[in-house]
This record gives C-alpha cells, structure tokens and sequence, in this order.
C-alpha cells in the first residue's frame, strides 16, 4: 500500500516534469495593449497555438497606454493600440523603429434614452453641439431638421461619456474635432479629455447603464457593446451626407473608402472617411510591431502570426462583431510584413 | 592539527545561542522588530516612488497643482482641487451618516440586545463588511442609483431645494449618492469596533452606575460609552480611512464630473476614482506624473486627517473623566 502511494506520487511527479519542459520547450511571446480587440486576439492566439503548438502568445489587455509604453520600454515583444501611436511617442522608442498592423475594425454609435423615438439622426453638427452643451434640449431646432416626423420632447439633454481613458473615446473625440473647429480648439482628442458637459460611465457598461437608466440622456459605446447587448443606436450622418446605420459592412466600407489615401505606416485615422455608405465613427485597432528582432525564431513567429491573422484570422472577426479588414488593406499590409527583420 | 582550538569557542557560542533560544525573548524582540520595521520601509518606500514619479508634475505645476481647477489630457494642464473637494467631501458625508447610524447600532448591540441576537447581528455586520466594493458599487448602480433620482433627491429639492446644497437636475448620481454608499460600506466597521470596545468596558463600572441609581439609559451614556470612547473613535477613524480610499464604489456612482459644485445632487469626482479611471490609458509623461502626484496628495490628506484624529483623541483623553 505505502510503496504503490510512493510509486504514484513517483509517477506524478515524472509525468508533470515532462508536461513541465514540454510546455517551456514551446516559444512564449508576450504582448500587451488594448481592451477593445482583446476578445479577438485571444481567440487568434488561442487558435494560432492549436496550429503551430509551439508558438504561444500572451496577451495582457491592459489598455492601449499601457501597451504603448511597454513597448517604448521594451518589455513585451509586440503592443497593441485603439489609436497609432504619435510621432512624439514614436520618436521615444529608441530600440526598434515600430511598424502598426491593422487587425480588425471597430465602430461607435449614439445611443440614448428618449421614449418613443426609436432610430434617431444625427448630423455631426448636432452631435458636437450636444457634447459642447450648445444644444441643450431635444426638441432643438437641429435635431428636429435631421429627425422630420418624430415628436422629440421638450426635455433636457443628460449627456453621458467615458469617465475612464479610452481608445473610444479618442476615436470619438477625434471623429468631433474632425466635423467641428469648436471642438476642436475648445476641447481636443484625446483617450480622456476635459469634457464641456455630462456625466462620466466606467466602461461601456458604465455608459450603457447610465443611459438605460437616466431619461432624456444620450452616450457613446462600441458597436460590439451595442451589438451583444441588444441596444437601440442612432444614424450618423456621414461625410457624403448620408444616415448611415453602424453595421460591419458599413465600418468595412469606411477603411476602404480610406484605403485610397493610406499612409505607408498605416497610422491613420477613418473617422469621417468618405464613402456613400462609410460610417463616419468608425476606427482601425493595431498591432505595434517592433522592425527588428534579435531573436531570429521569434522574429518567425510573429511574421508567421501576422500572416494568418491577415488571411484566416479574418474569417474569426464578424463571429465577434468585430468588422473585417478590406481585401484592399490587407494587401497593403502584406508588403509592411517584409520589413520585419 | 588544531581542532580542538578552534572547536572550543563555538560551543561555548553555541551554548549562549542556545541559551537565547530558551529565554527567546531577544529573538522575539528582533524578529517582531523586524515586522515592525517593514511597515515602516514600506510607508518609506511608498512615498518615495509617489515622490520621484510625481517629479515632472511638481515641477511644472508647483503648489498651484492643488489649488487648480483644470484637469485637461489634451493640454497637459492638471489640478487637483476638485479630487480634494470630491474625496473630503464625501467622506463627510458618508461619516455624517455611517456614525450616528454605526455607533447607535453598536449601543443597542452591546448593552441592551438579547445575547443571541446581538451575536447573529454582528455576524451579518461582518459579513456585510466583507463585500467587495464592485459589488457594492453595481447595486448602487441598479438599485440606489434610481432610487434617488425618482424618489430621494425630487423630494430633497421639494424641501430643500432652497439651500444651495439641494439643487440642480437629479441625475441620480453625484456627492450625495457617493457618500451614501461609502456610508454602507463605512458602518459595518465602526458598529463591529464599537461593538468590542463596549463589550469590554468592565461590569463593575455599569454596576456603579447602576447602584449609584442611574436608569440603564444613563448609565449607558454617561458611562458605559465615555469609558470606550477611544475605541468608538478609533472606528470612526478607520471608517475614514476607508472612505477616503474607495475607488471602485465611488468611481461608479459619483458621476465622474471634473467641476466643483455646491449642490450635492451634483456629479464630482474623487481622488482615487480618477487615478482607477485614467491611469491605464494614460500617456504622456506629465499626465502619468499628475497622476501619481494625485495619490502623493491622497497619501498626504490621510497623514493630515489621521494627525488631526490622532490630536483630537488626546485633547479629549486629558479633558474627559480618567479612565480608572
């Protein structure tokens, strides 16, 4: 009895050694950055893992700041970011020169609380008039023009935004300044910014449920948010001057109305993008790619990753709501590879 | 060769180390030293880190960080007066609250409850104790945060609303929201810390009391409570600490609202729930910097406020009936 106890315990221990070296036989490469295509990359690394069983990948999704800066200090081999990375920010990382992948698209719509107007329009200058607090009622003359036939209340606009920093909300603000001067020079882009008006969520679910629960307000959350939690969200008016309906599709045509115009690095905002049916809040997430390796075998992996994720990782987004990228971009993309070395 | 001289003086060491050992009490007094010194190195350490990474911001902004209204990313213009005013004024009200409430509850508990179900209370209060504070923060968020926006705060500005404290469209969150839900998460500590320390005041002095033909109300209030006056107040001061802290709780109910507003009703901001909200996406080097230099100045308000307890409870021991 006491000998077989010996023997098994014996037996465990060889057995978790060998999972042991196997395990760390495996190439481990650490990346760290945004939250918002956190759901995908797991899902691509888990996957890429399961076909070549010896590459595996963490990711840590400790926001896009976070990425940014560890990669400036090079402690992970790979960040990843809602927003390119500035030339200032650029210009601190001394090690490598750092190459931006876009991965998958992302949208944002309005949604808001106001009972009985289901699909509201909204241009973009009633959109930054709301959020400078210059248009403080919804029954306002602008809104009134873009939404003929609904009877919008005399009520007061409760605005909603992020209260914590954000690729969301930088792709917001950038999106405001970019349709009002006002916004603009008051205001600014940023992750978080000093807000005219409002209240500020944590979160989507922050954003989302003070909206729900406040009559009369009005937020912004990704459409991947909007989409799983079944929530109403409004039109936006797009650059061609259009009402268009977040969707894939119309997040998809918005990278590819920009891709005529896309800078060789790729660090480019498609917010207002043109395009009949672009949607106007709409933004590229990226992969922040070191152009030099040491490490031969690692430089291999991740070349081989941002291969599969350009051809068959695509196919995993819309299954996540995420929007693909265009067949435009991802050719582009495919030469930036080759400057990995 | 010359073993056995050199053998014979660590015996001898040996046996006074061992001697040591039996007595223990000189290891007792190093290793528990040593216990003693890390939260000391670690108080050290702590505001050495919150010191040098606060440097740019100390430079650029001086003392006027703490007297600026103006929290801009997009410009790099940072103050913190609205985090104090948020963070102390809070706490206020989530002390104006917990305490009459906490105390109040730890009497009864102690002095005048059945045995039994004084025991089945304060487990439920140290299990209330024990929620964390998200949990806490999204029932406020579902069912407080309503609550007041469709009863409390109409009928506060019904009443009220002639006070400048009681104005201004109910959102639902804001200060006073804040401080309730520090308050919930506040008591727990002060009726369980009161509760002990009335527990232990000594029969003989209820006794006395009792004999000297006080009711049981004044002998509990004349006597019972002044004799554990130092532990109520130091509930009290640990409920503070707490308030001051809370981020989670806070951060999802106060509103997040960078102004400073009389009215309660308003949302604000607090100090820790502005580090929790921009800390992760943070970049530039003076926004992480004023950042950091925010948690200097909450590290900072709690020494002062801990300090100013620490005055009171002596001016009170010396002014107050010695304890016997």
């Amino acid at each position: 009895m006491k000998t077989s106890l010996i023997w098994n315990t014996t037996l465990w221990i060889a057995v978790f050694t060998a999972a042991g070296t196997m395990a760390a036989s495996a190439e481990t490469i650490n990346a760290a950055g945004a939250t918002f295509p956190a759901p995908i990359y797991q899902k691509w690394f888990e996957e890429f893992h399961k076909a070549h069983p010896d590459i595996q990948i963490n990711y840590q999704a400790i926001g896009s700041g976070g990425g940014i800066r560890q990669l400036t200090e090079a402690t992970v081999d790979f960040g990843a970011s809602d927003m390119p990375m500035t030339n200032d920010e650029l210009s601190k990382v001394s090690k490598y020169k750092v190459l931006h992948f876009p991965t998958v698209l992302g949208g944002i719509v309005p949604t808001y609380n106001v009972p009985g107007a289901a699909s509201l329009k909204f241009s973009d200058a009633t959109l930054s008039g709301i959020y400078l607090g210059s248009i403080k009622k919804w029954n306002d003359a602008a809104l009134k023009k873009d939404n003929p036939g609904v009877n919008l209340p005399n009520e007061d606009i409760t605005v909603v935004h992020r209260s914590d920093g954000s690729g969301t909300s930088f792709v917001f603000t950038d999106y405001l300044a970019k349709v009002s001067p006002e916004w603009k020079s008051k205001v600014g882009v940023n992750t978080s910014v000093n807000w005219p008006v409002g209240l500020g969520g944590k979160g989507n679910e922050g954003v989302a449920g003070l909206v729900k629960q406040t009559p009369f307000s009005i937020g912004y959350v990704e459409l991947i948010y909007a989409v799983q939690n079944k929530m109403e969200y409004g039109l936006l008016k797009n650059a061609a001057g259009n009402f268009v309906k977040a969707d894939f599709n119309t997040v998809s045509d918005a990278a590819a109305g920009a891709a005529k115009d896309m800078p060789a690095d790729f660090r480019v905002s498609i917010t207002n993008a043109p395009g009949k049916n672009a949607y106007p809040l709409s933004s590229f997430t990226w992969l922040l790619i070191p152009d030099k390796f040491t490490d031969q075998t690692k430089k291999k992996s991740i070349v081989d990753f941002l291969q599969w994720m350009l051809t068959t990782g695509q196919a995993d987004a819309q299954a996540l709501s995420y929007a693909p990228l265009p067949k435009s971009i991802v050719a582009q993309e495919q030469k930036q590879i080759a400057l990995i070395k | 060769m010359g073993t056995a001289v050199v053998t014979a003086p660590p015996q001898s060491r040996a046996r006074n180390l061992g001697k040591l050992f039996r007595d223990g009490d000189q290891i007792t007094h190093f290793v528990t030293f040593l216990f003693a010194a890390s939260v000391f190195l670690v108080t050290v350490f702590l505001v050495y880190e919150l010191w040098i990474h606060s440097g740019p911001s100390r430079a650029k902004f001086g003392f006027g960080f703490l007297t600026s209204r103006t929290w801009d990313p997009v410009a790099d213009q940072f103050g913190a007066l609205p985090f104090i005013y948020g963070t102390v004024l809070t706490s206020f009200l989530a002390l104006l609250i917990s305490v009459p409430l906490g105390v109040g509850a730890a009497i009864f508990l102690a002095e005048l409850a059945p045995p039994r179900f004084s025991n089945i209370c304060t487990f439920l209060v140290e299990l209330l104790a024990a929620v964390p504070s998200v949990i806490l923060g999204l029932l406020a968020i579902f069912t407080l945060v309503p609550i007041m926006r469709q009863s409390i705060e109409p009928f506060l500005k019904h009443t009220l609303g002639y006070l400048p404290l009681f104005q201004g469209p109910a959102y639902g969150v804001g200060y006073l929201t804040a401080g309730i839900i520090l308050a919930i998460m506040t008591f727990p500590f002060i009726i369980s810390i009161s509760r002990e320390a009335l527990l232990v005041v000594p029969r003989e002095q209820r006794e006395a009391a009792l004999a000297l033909g006080a009711t049981k109300w004044e002998s509990t209030w004349q006597v019972v409570v002044p004799y554990a006056r130092l532990g109520i107040i130091g509930s009290v001061f640990l409920a503070l600490a707490r308030a001051l802290g809370e981020t989670m709780a806070v951060t999802m109910v106060i509103g997040n609202n960078t102004g400073i507003h009389t009215s309660l009703l308003s949302p604000g901001y607090t100090i820790a729930a502005i580090i929790a909200n921009d800390f992760s996406e943070a970049s530039g080097d003076m926004y992480l910097s004023s950042l950091v230099e925010l948690g200097l100045v909450l590290f900072a308000l709690t020494m002062v406020l801990n300090a100013a307890a620490q005055l009171l409870i002596i001016a009170t021991t010396g002014k107050g009936s010695k304890q016997p």
